[in-house]
């Protein structure tokens, strides 16, 4: 078994150009995804996740651009790769699900043709009486009561979580390697959120998939992921274990977001918020995206862009603070 | 699916019986006495007032309606004045050319229309874009007798690429009369040179009345594209790895078919429109012209009998539309 | 003492009406940007104030008579004296075309003012009282709905009799169903508001909701239907000109030109090209300044 990771981004920059003005979507984003591990991408909304997942697939559309950077997967980099090969890769290899199941499935077709589509996209010899089967399979294995009869079903049939079930079919069917999994369980109910991530939880083991997940929900987060990559404003600013990032955070800005999750112990305690605002992506980057917010900030942190400095095997943050301390 | 059916076709028996009266109201309020018109500006008082009792105009309204739907019931639409030959054979005599005109615009107003949305929806703002979106307009804001007109002015008369107007070259003999169209019956003869002249014949025609459903689809087309194109189930077909083409046909397309399936009907309206103004100035021997003509001679029964087809018809064809929206939109449960 | 406090949050009278005139101010503003930032739109209006202008100004813009026959000068081609040549009768072209646009203009103004009020009426009635009256009402709009538009204009045209005055009655009758039904789905629509249900609790008759209140609520789609259908109504009265249920002759009507025309085809053909052109621009200019309406009264568009 290689000890290569399965997806390795590097330094990554990705802008829009708007009639605005230019925003800086990414500027400088790095992670790396193991075999069958579960990454999570954490931030607030606008700090870049979704338009991370969209470069990984190629999918960013002018007026975006991809300025610079590398993405790996199984060492072939992707930002290289010619379209046909993108769309080889798309669905059978690299899958994503997204938010909102509902509006994210055609509905004018019914769910079992939708699943099977995937398979005969990717395997031309397969035939559609052979396609559909395992779509029922599929169906089954999601949890889908009655497979055979819901795959004849359109997507307005459907609730909220059962639509999400038939995304995650459409998208695993194939097997592939690595599952980017945006805010999948956002629009559910609560109850079903928690469905649905045991669901996933249990089919990755199956089949043995990479998962990037992309959250705003620590919750989630806790739960679902082995290691996790925190988002501000187009950069990653702490990578680690989950144990690392959630129990011992360096960076300023994971701190302040933990201290945001309400305490049940305490619940008169008045709410946390950071205090300032998420700068705007219109401007360019030339220190530290958060040094305003940051109760830490030092002169250099106003001046300079900090790179990512190792606190300790496998867990790094982006401030000078762990350059300071090494000090 | 079938209750619905069955709703309509009541809705539709109900508004049948309408159109009849209406076709009746229509004839009974002529003022000007089609009689004297037969009769002839000389011809006596006494001979009118015979005329008169012979057609049964001197009878009360509610008789005249009641003998006008038992000859409705026995399909007996009376006699054309016009051609004197019973007003039944003549539209059968008509309809087929007028079938076959209609039939080539519809074609080339979906085939041509279509594509040109889809196109203009997908490669936005670009020149072709701008092209189709002008050609939309003006299309929709064309007199159809005018386009007529100046097409065949400069096509006919100034550059002489196409042929005269009328169905066929006065050299030329028809070919044995079977379903009564003119290209169906040549293939049936093996006739080529008829075939070929006949479609040479059918060409401007048919664009003209053409033109307005061409218009009116693509800018259906168009706007329903560029909003199902936004839509984020367009997104997950791509994440498939599915190529584009098929994105555009297979899933955006499909979508976007549903409101323009509305739009089909009111082009076949606006066809039925055109054929009376198309076929009178391209001297297309069809039901629009027989119609023109039966309007503006007063000739009653051809007037009611003509009215009340082309209505049937378009009964016929909206219900048909109906039935096709509700069969590609699955979201609509047949209940109204 | 405590009697005469009014709460902070409540508004005077004076107030009231101050903001909602603030509110109207503000809605013209933003649609009058609206206007101006729709290109094609503005084309449409001022294609339309042209053919307003003409339509006032004949008299003045006219060179000679519409009327005025010169039969030794007929059938002359475009020059100075005759801006657009002359027809069979020796007319002048141009002049029949500048007092054309008042033809046009009265035909299309009345037949939307007929047909659209005894429309909405009908609508708004059947969508507010429902039941047997619906049910009648609709099943007549849908009778009349069964015919192509302009074959039953021709038809009651053609039962009338010939002329301007029984073609506008037949386009009107042909036109007045479609603004039921569109007043009707409006009704319906708002019929179950809450703000209406406060109206029928408080007492007010049925026929003051439906008056000041329900048709109000319907007016913008209603107008943004009249304004796509102009071009129609002209495209109709034209196709009745020229089959001769309309306009008769000698009056200047675009539609009975164009068909005046059609013998002359080949070698003069100015007589029957250029009316017919002008009602090709008119109709343009009233379709897009129709659709610039509907973009600017449709309540999508102006959260841009």
């Amino acid at each position: 078994m290689t000890s290569e990771p399965l997806l390795k981004v590097e330094d990554l920059r990705v802008r829009f150009y708007t009639l605005r003005g230019v925003v800086h979507a990414l500027e400088q984003v790095s992670f790396h995804l193991n075999r069958q591990e579960t990454l999570g991408l954490a931030g607030e909304t606008g700090c870049g996740k979704s338009v991370t997942a969209r470069a990984i697939l190629r999918l960013i559309d002018p007026p975006g651009r991809i300025e610079r950077g590398a993405i790996h997967f199984e060492g072939r980099n992707l930002l290289k790769a010619r379209e046909a090969e993108m769309r080889r890769i798309r669905g059978s290899q690299i899958s994503m699900i997204m938010q909102e199941p509902k509006v994210s499935i055609n509905p004018v077709i019914r769910v079992g043709k939708q699943i099977a589509e995937t398979l005969l996209i990717h395997d031309k010899s397969l035939n559609r009486r052979s396609a559909r089967r395992q779509a029922v399979d599929m169906l089954a294995q999601v949890g889908i009561p009655d497979p055979g009869k819901m795959s004849r079903r359109y997507p307005h049939e459907l609730s909220g979580g059962m639509s999400q079930r038939v995304m995650i079919a459409m998208m695993l069917v194939t097997r592939p390697k690595l599952l980017i999994a945006d805010e999948p369980t956002s629009a559910l109910d609560v109850t079903i959120q928690a469905q649905i991530l045991e669901l996933m939880k249990s089919l990755v083991r199956e089949i043995k998939t990479s998962v990037l997940m992309i959250t705003h929900d620590l919750g989630v987060m806790a739960e679902t992921c082995d290691r996790v990559a925190v988002m501000y404003a187009g950069n990653v600013v702490e990578m680690g274990s989950v144990r690392d990032v959630l129990k011992t955070p360096k960076h300023p800005y994971t701190q302040s977001l933990l201290q945001t999750v309400p305490d049940n112990a305490n619940p008169d305690q008045p709410l946390f918020s950071i205090k300032g605002n998420v700068p705007s992506l219109l401007e360019p980057q030339t220190n530290c995206v958060f040094a305003p917010r940051c109760e830490y900030a030092m002169n250099r942190c106003v001046r300079e862009k900090p790179g990512s400095y190792a606190i300790n095997d496998g867990h790094q943050a982006a401030c000078f603070l762990m350059v300071e301390k090494e000090k | 699916m079938v209750q619905y059916l069955a709703r309509r076709l009541v809705t539709l028996t109900i508004t049948l019986i309408g159109i009849m009266v209406i076709t009746f109201f229509i004839a009974l309020v002529v003022p000007l006495d089609p009689l004297a018109a037969i009769a002839g500006p000389q011809a006596p008082q006494e001979t009118v007032e015979r005329l008169r009792k012979l057609y049964g105009f001197d009878q009360p309204v509610y008789v005249q309606f009641g003998r006008y739907l038992y000859r409705l019931a026995h399909g007996d639409l009376g006699t054309s004045f016009q051609t004197g030959r019973p007003v039944l054979e003549d539209i059968l005599h008509f309809f087929p050319a007028t079938l076959e005109l209609a039939t080539l615009a519809l074609a080339i107003a979906i085939l041509v229309g279509i594509p040109l949305g889809v196109l203009s929806a997908v490669y936005r703002n670009s020149p072709l874009d701008h092209f189709s979106r002008v050609l939309s307009l003006v299309g929709v804001s064309m007199p159809v007798f005018w386009l007529g007109l100046v097409l065949m002015l400069i096509f006919y008369f100034k550059l002489g690429w196409l042929p005269e107007p009328g169905r066929l070259d006065i050299m030329l003999i028809d070919p044995p009369r079977v379903t009564g169209m003119l290209l169906i019956d040549a293939v049936i003869a093996g006739d080529g040179e008829v075939f070929w002249d006949g479609i040479r014949h059918m060409i401007l025609p048919a664009t003209v009345l053409g033109l307005f459903g061409l218009a009116g689809i693509a800018r259906i087309v168009r706007s329903s594209m560029l909003d199902v194109l936004s839509q984020e189930y367009i997104k997950t077909a791509r994440i498939k790895g599915l190529n584009e083409f098929l994105v555009l046909t297979r899933h955006a397309l499909r979508n976007a078919l549903v409101p323009t399936v509305t739009i089909i009907g009111l082009t076949y309206g606006g066809l039925l429109e055109g054929s009376v103004l198309t076929e009178t100035i391209f001297s297309w021997p069809g039901l629009g012209r027989y119609l023109a003509q039966a309007f503006l001679t007063l000739d009653l029964n051809a007037v009611v009998g003509g009215t009340m087809l082309v209505a049937l018809t378009f009964s016929l064809v909206n219900l048909a539309v109906d039935l096709l929206y509700a069969f590609l939109n699955p979201k609509i449960t047949y209940t109204e | 003492m405590k009697m005469n406090q009014t709460a902070s949050h409540t508004l005077d009278k004076s107030d009231v009406r101050h903001k909602r005139f603030e509110a109207r101010v503000r809605y013209i503003k933003d649609s009058y940007v609206l206007w101006r930032r729709n290109h094609l739109m503005m084309i449409g209006t001022f294609i339309i104030l042209f053919l307003i202008i003409v339509a006032i100004l004949a008299p003045l813009l006219a060179t000679h008579d519409p009327y005025d026959q010169i039969l030794s000068d007929r059938l002359s081609p475009p020059s100075l004296a005759y801006y657009f040549g002359t027809d069979s009768l020796g007319r002048d072209l141009y002049s029949r075309i500048v007092y054309g646009a008042r033809v046009t203009l009265t035909i299309a103004f009345l037949v939307a003012f007929i047909s659209m009020p005894i429309g909405t009426v009908i609508g708004v009635t059947a969508g507010w009282f429902g039941g047997a009256i619906d049910e009648i009402l609709m099943r007549l709009s849908d009778v009349f709905l069964a015919f192509p538009r302009l074959i039953l204009a021709i038809a009651f045209a053609a039962a009338l009799g010939p002329g301007v005055e029984n073609a506008i009655i037949a386009i009107a009758v042909a036109n007045w169903p479609s603004y039921a039904r569109l007043a009707r789905a409006e009704t319906l629509s708002v019929k179950n508001n809450d703000y209406i249900q406060v109206i029928r609790m408080l007492g007010a008759s049925n026929l003051r909701i439906m008056v000041g209140h329900i048709t109000p609520m319907c007016m913008s789609s209603i107008i943004v239907r009249m304004s796509l259908d102009m071009g129609t109504i002209i495209l109709t009265a034209a196709g009745l000109g020229f089959l001769g249920l309309g306009a008769q002759p000698p009056m200047p009507e675009w539609g009975l030109m164009v068909s005046d025309g059609r013998q002359f085809l080949v070698d003069q053909w100015w007589v029957s090209t250029l009316p017919g052109f002008a009602i090709l621009i008119v109709v343009m200019g009233f379709n897009l300044l129709g659709d610039g309406i509907r973009d600017i009264l449709d309540p999508h568009q102006r959260q841009s």
